[in-house]
């Protein structure tokens, strides 16, 4: 078991075939977890009881012969999703005791195809961050180099996979908090397109951008992941009801002709120069692969972080403004009445960050600023919603890159929120717009830190992005190096 | 600038949040740097443009108004900081 690829296909078989079992894999990932946690900080909660048994339950499945593809696969799950009887605490002090009363959509999914859910990741306090810094439990430490930044929201559920402390994981991804950390953990990660995965079940930060996605260690993975989370829900209004395709199907290496298009906006003066080496060597390789290269233009790119910004901290002031220590979560009572006892509980359960965006937020809702802030961010997000779909008449997927540097030192920009929101500026586009975008892993740094591409689908085209990457996989190794600061051993 | 240490103390006293003065001379600065930016979007001419609230265009979703199984009152309360008698128990609002 000393080979550092393996896929969960690969690890499928040697279940079925019963080269190994879950129960042994799981206690296998449990040791490694226990071993390397203290170091790297990613998980907040170990679900050791809750594993063995789902793994015995997976082994006595597989014996019936009556397995699915991840049956006995020990997952890992952002602290954001609901897992029943498992705490819960979406990275918050005022959630530190908070014991999820049911299953969110996407874990009641995993269950049922026999997954082993290992725990719960570390994450930026209510998903709002980018560098896994606002975790009230202290920052996920990057497994490449443990004095970097993870990324984030995501960031313990893409050092878990680069770790090999988890086959795959679960994140979210409101502004690219699930690709921006899997870009600076050299994972595969992708935002589906809004309406394509339920988000029942999982704590809201901005609810017409958050979308739930899988991170793994290769597109193949990812596909597999994806189909079984992804899908119509009926308790989640906002999920879409059209059919779920085969993403395995579509992997085939083949991708002559594909149109990928170039966005001239993104590759402007000042784009660090290891991402562009990095980037302008992707090209090369999709060139070599027979894709076809088209430069197209998203003119209103430069207003995106305003943009999101106004909309994100609006819709989470709103969002968290159901932490008030009445039904759950942290309560502060000092004996001055019930608006007090919010104001004080608030006070004392939420973090600086997540303060700052209710804030801003709530003054962006005010009467008399709505019409300048919250409306007219709506208005622009139209136009670069447009932009988008005007690209997408002439090419394919969009390949970018997915952060503007790599993983920057843990406190470099912890005193600079706007330098801080920046480091988002390539990935909140794709979220604005509402369409699927997938981070790969496309080279490394000179230090050593890994760089990750991003593609860019149509709405509901996740299959070709799945494609695309999967073609990329089959000529280069970058998805399948170790990093050096790694848990696991499977 | 755009914003006032008064005005930020009116969004806090809204959004339920009490700030210390530390915070509140923190968050006046750092708010202002914010707004300055969004700011930026001021430069585009948005009019006649229809506003986006969900990219993904979705109808309103309707159901058959019909009772279903729900958690139930024991696990609804199970997190409660304080309850009594199957319900939430809040401080005295009523004088």
């Amino acid at each position: 078991m000393s080979s550092t690829s393996l896929t969960i296909r690969a690890l499928h078989d040697k279940l079925i075939s019963s080269e190994i079992t879950s129960r042994q894999l799981t206690e296998s990932f449990l040791q490694e977890i226990g071993a390397t946690n203290d170091a790297l900080n990613i998980y907040l909660t170990i679900c050791r009881d809750e594993a063995l048994a789902m793994a015995d339950a997976a082994d006595r499945r597989i014996e019936k012969g009556d397995a699915d593809i991840l049956t006995g696969i020990p997952l890992a799950l952002k602290d954001i999703f609901l897992s029943e009887g498992v705490r819960t605490t979406c990275g918050s002090q005022i959630l530190e005791n908070f014991i999820a009363p049911y299953d969110s959509t996407a874990v009641a999914r995993l269950k049922e195809r026999g997954a082993v859910l290992l725990g719960k990741l570390n994450m930026d306090e209510f998903a709002m961050g980018s560098s896994n810094e606002n975790s009230a439990f202290g920052a996920a430490r990057n497994p490449w180099d443990t004095s970097c930044v993870t990324g984030g929201s995501s960031g313990g559920s893409a050092a878990a996979v680069a770790a090999r402390m988890a086959m795959a994981t679960l994140g979210t991804d409101t502004g690219g908090s699930i690709r921006q950390p899997a870009s600076h953990c050299g994972v595969v990660g992708l935002k589906p397109t809004y309406g394509r995965v339920s988000r029942y079940g999982v704590i809201a930060y901005a609810s017409s951008l958050d979308q739930v996605g899988p991170m793994t260690r290769s597109v193949e993975d990812c596909a597999i992941m994806l189909g079984a989370i992804a899908g119509y829900d009926p308790l989640d209004s906002t999920s879409i009801d059209t059919l779920v395709p085969d993403y395995c199907a579509g992997l085939i290496g083949d991708i002559k002709g594909v149109r990928i298009g170039l966005p001239k906006e993104y590759f402007v003066d000042g784009l660090d120069p290891e991402v562009k080496r990095v980037i302008d060597a992707t090209i090369a390789t999709y060139t070599d692969l027979g894709a076809q290269m088209v430069e197209v233009s998203l003119p209103h790119t430069d207003y995106a972080v305003a943009c999101y910004y106004l909309i994100a901290t609006a819709e989470a002031s709103s969002n968290l403004a159901r932490y008030d220590g009445v039904r759950f979560g942290k309560r502060v009572d000092k004996g001055d009445g019930l608006i007090e006892m919010y104001r004080q509980s608030r006070a004392a359960g939420f973090g600086a960050e997540v303060k700052r965006r209710i804030m801003l937020g709530t003054y962006a809702l005010s009467s008399g600023y709505y019409d300048a802030y919250y409306l007219k961010a709506q208005k622009v997000r139209t136009l670069i919603r447009q932009d988008f779909l005007a690209a997408f008449e002439k090419v394919d997927v969009i390949l970018t890159p997915v952060a503007p540097t790599p993983a920057f030192p843990l406190g470099e920009k912890t005193n600079d929120p706007l330098q801080m929101y920046l480091s988002d500026i390539f990935t909140i586009p794709a979220n604005l717009a509402g369409t699927c975008a997938m981070s790969l892993p496309a080279g490394f740094s000179d230090a050593g830190l890994p760089i990750g591409q991003q593609l860019i689908g149509k709405p509901f085209a996740e299959a070709s992005l799945l494609k695309i990457g999967h073609a990329f996989e089959q000529v280069t190794d970058w998805h399948s190096r170790q990093a050096p600061n790694c848990g696991g051993t499977i | 600038m755009k914003i006032t240490r008064h005005e930020v103390e009116r969004v806090a006293v809204l959004a339920r949040l009490a700030l210390t003065d530390k915070e509140l001379d923190a968050m006046t600065g750092q708010m202002n740097q914010l707004l300055d930016y969004v700011d930026t979007l001021n430069r585009l001419d948005t009019d006649g443009i229809v506003p986006t609230a969900h990219a993904v265009p979705v109808e309103n979703a309707f159901r058959d108004d019909v009772v279903r199984p729900s958690i139930g009152s024991e696990r609804a309360l199970m997190n409660a900081p304080a309850a009594a008698d199957n319900y939430f128990r809040v401080p005295k609002i009523i004088e």
